[in-house]
């Protein structure tokens, strides 16, 4: 159910829908393996859910998406380059590899999941398995 | 070079904190910039993830650079959510700038929501060679 009338109408309305599933108790802690870049998102659509992450600057070819079971893992290498002969003034983006691994609460259809990526946002379309999904039982 | 072998770390997003107030209420964010200089440009690297092109702003008033970016949350739309770890929201940055640039020849490119702004020096500013006769 969601709490808030709209909250994406405005950019404060989805800001604090968002802060108000900060570190939910939905993602069991503990069961997430590895690091914890990139920092993710979780969404219910329907009964599918989306993962987003923000992953800038990293090349599609440079992450590797993997599902198994209900277990989703995001590893890959950010590489930030400068050119030969330069005088850096502020170096503030971080390089590195990074591996995560998390379980979801739900049960996923690998065969349904869907990666995108545009403007250094990766978003996973991870279909709900059938069997998982909830079933609406008449009251006779 | 920056090596690529240590372990990447969350960089939790940085609020702007303003001097003047925004009409709309609602966070902003600064963008994680690199700033470097060769000797005929300097050039400004910014994360901006979830921007399009068509939503970024750049602007250079009286040697201050000025970098907006519009995020769509259109996009949410529909979207309910159950867990989450950052927040999203416009960015913005301005920086002064020192050098004189040549405005005109200020370009921009945007790939996988890094948005890269070259900024040529101008003639008068460029490192002068005297040869020692």
């Amino acid at each position: 159910m969601a709490l808030f009338p709209d909250p994406f109408e405005t950019f404060p309305g989805l800001q604090q829908a968002l802060d108000t599933y900060r570190t939910s108790g939905w993602l069991q802690p503990g069961l997430s393996g590895g690091g914890t870049y990139p920092p993710i998102n979780v969404f219910r659509k329907g009964d599918d859910f989306i993962v987003i992450t923000e992953v800038p600057g990293i090349k599609t070819s440079d992450i590797e998406v993997q599902v198994k079971g209900n277990t989703i893992r995001l590893a890959g290498t950010k590489s930030v380059t400068y050119g030969e002969k330069v005088s850096l003034h502020r170096r503030e983006r971080l390089a590195g590899r990074f591996d995560r691994a998390v379980t979801l609460p739900i049960e996923i259809n690998p065969e349904g999941v869907k990666a995108e990526c545009r403007d250094g946002v990766l978003a996973l379309f991870l279909p709900r398995a059938e069997r998982d999904k909830p079933k609406t039982i008449p009251v006779a | 070079m920056a090596t690529a072998a240590q372990e990447l770390a969350v960089h939790e997003k940085k609020e702007l904190v303003s001097k003047e107030e925004k009409t709309v209420p609602g966070r902003y964010y600064i963008p994680y910039t690199d700033i470097h200089e060769t000797d005929e440009a300097i050039t400004v690297v910014m994360e901006m993830p979830g921007v399009e092109k068509k939503d970024i702003n750049v602007s250079l008033e009286n040697d201050v650079l000025r970098v907006d970016g519009q995020i769509d949350f259109a996009k949410y739309e529909g979207m309910e959510p159950v867990y989450t770890e950052y927040n999203v929201g416009p960015y913005t940055r301005a920086f002064t700038v020192s050098n004189k640039i040549d405005q005109d020849k200020i370009s921009a490119q945007v790939e996988d929501g890094v948005l890269t702004l070259t900024l040529p020096k101008a003639k008068e500013a460029l490192l002068r060679r005297i040869s020692i006769g």
